[in-house]
C-alpha cells in the first residue's frame, strides 16, 4: 500500500522534506508502527522522530491516536503538538 | 432565519469589526461577541520581529468547521465567523477572529470561548517566532490543554 506522508513544523525541518508517497512494509498497521519504522530510516528520520510522545498524526485529515489502524489511509500527517489560535 | 456561518483561511489582514457587523441587523440576533487574537512584541520574555504560522491546508479548515458544527449543536446560535491567519504576521497585527452571534449572551460568551480553546489545541496551526537570536517554534501551552479539556463531557467520546 502506497500513502503520501507529509510533515509539518519541526517535524518538517527535521526530515527536511514537506512530504513523500511512501510504500509500507506489510507489517507496519498503526500509526506507532509507522513513526517507529520512519525513525529507522535514516539519520533525519531517526532526529524527527526520536520521541514519538511528542508527536500528534491525522490520517486523511483528522486527528488519530497512535494505536489508530493505518489501513485504507491516503494521507498521513505527522506534526509536534498544536500552536494555533 | 438560518444561522450565519463563515470560516476562513487567509495570508492577508481581516478587518475585525466590519466582520462583527455583518452578523447584527438581523433581528434574532441580541448578543455579539468578538474574540482577536493579537501577535504579541515579546515572546517569553525576548522582543520578536515576527511570527510564522504554518498550517495545514484542508484539515485547517475541516477542523475549524466541525468545531463550528458543535458550537451549533450545543448553543442555539445565529451566526459564527472564524478567521485565522498564516504566513507573516507582525507585532500589533491580528492572528485570529471569533465571531458569534445569538438572541441571548450567554450561548455567545460560551461558544467563543469553545471555539478559541479549541481552535488552539485541535486545529492544526504551528507558531513560530523570529527572535534576534533566531527561529523558535512555540511549545504547546499546558494552559491550553486544561482550557480545552474542560469542554469535554465526562464519558463523552472525541476523537483523541
Amino acid at each position: 500500500m502506497t500513502v503520501k506522508v507529509r510533515y509539518f513544523a519541526w517535524v518538517r525541518e527535521r526530515v527536511g522534506k514537506p512530504e513523500e508517497d511512501i510504500e509500507l512494509p506489510t507489517d507496519v498497521k498503526t500509526v506507532a508502527e509507522l513513526m517507529t519504522w520512519l525513525a529507522g530510516r535514516g539519520e533525519e528520520y531517526a532526529y524527527a522522530f526520536g520521541n514519538p510522545q511528542v508527536i500528534r498524526a491525522a490520517i486523511d485529515r483528522a486527528h488519530v491516536r497512535p494505536q489508530s489502524p493505518l489501513k485504507g489511509a491516503c494521507e498521513i500527517a505527522f506534526f509536534p503538538p498544536m500552536t494555533g489560535g | 432565519m438560518i444561522a450565519s456561518l463563515t470560516v476562513r483561511l487567509q495570508r492577508e489582514p481581516f478587518d475585525a469589526a466590519a466582520e462583527a457587523a455583518k452578523l447584527r441587523g438581523r433581528g434574532d440576533v441580541g448578543a455579539v461577541v468578538t474574540f482577536t487574537g493579537i501577535c504579541r512584541g515579546d515572546e517569553a520574555g525576548e522582543p520578536i520581529a515576527a511570527l510564522m504560522l504554518e498550517h495545514y491546508p484542508g484539515m485547517a479548515e475541516a477542523e475549524i468547521e466541525r468545531h463550528v458544527a458543535e458550537a451549533m449543536v450545543r448553543w442555539p446560535l445565529k451566526g459564527v465567523t472564524v478567521i485565522h491567519r498564516h504566513g507573516r504576521i507582525a507585532p500589533g497585527e491580528d492572528i485570529v477572529l471569533v465571531v458569534t452571534a445569538s438572541s441571548h449572551r450567554e450561548a455567545a460568551f460560551g461558544a467563543a470561548e469553545f471555539l478559541i480553546d479549541y481552535l488552539k489545541t485541535r486545529a492544526p496551526f504551528w507558531k513560530q517566532v523570529e527572535k534576534a537570536s533566531g527561529k523558535v517554534w512555540i511549545e504547546a501551552k499546558k494552559f491550553d490543554e486544561v482550557a480545552a479539556a474542560r469542554w469535554r463531557a465526562p464519558g463523552r467520546k472525541t476523537a483523541e
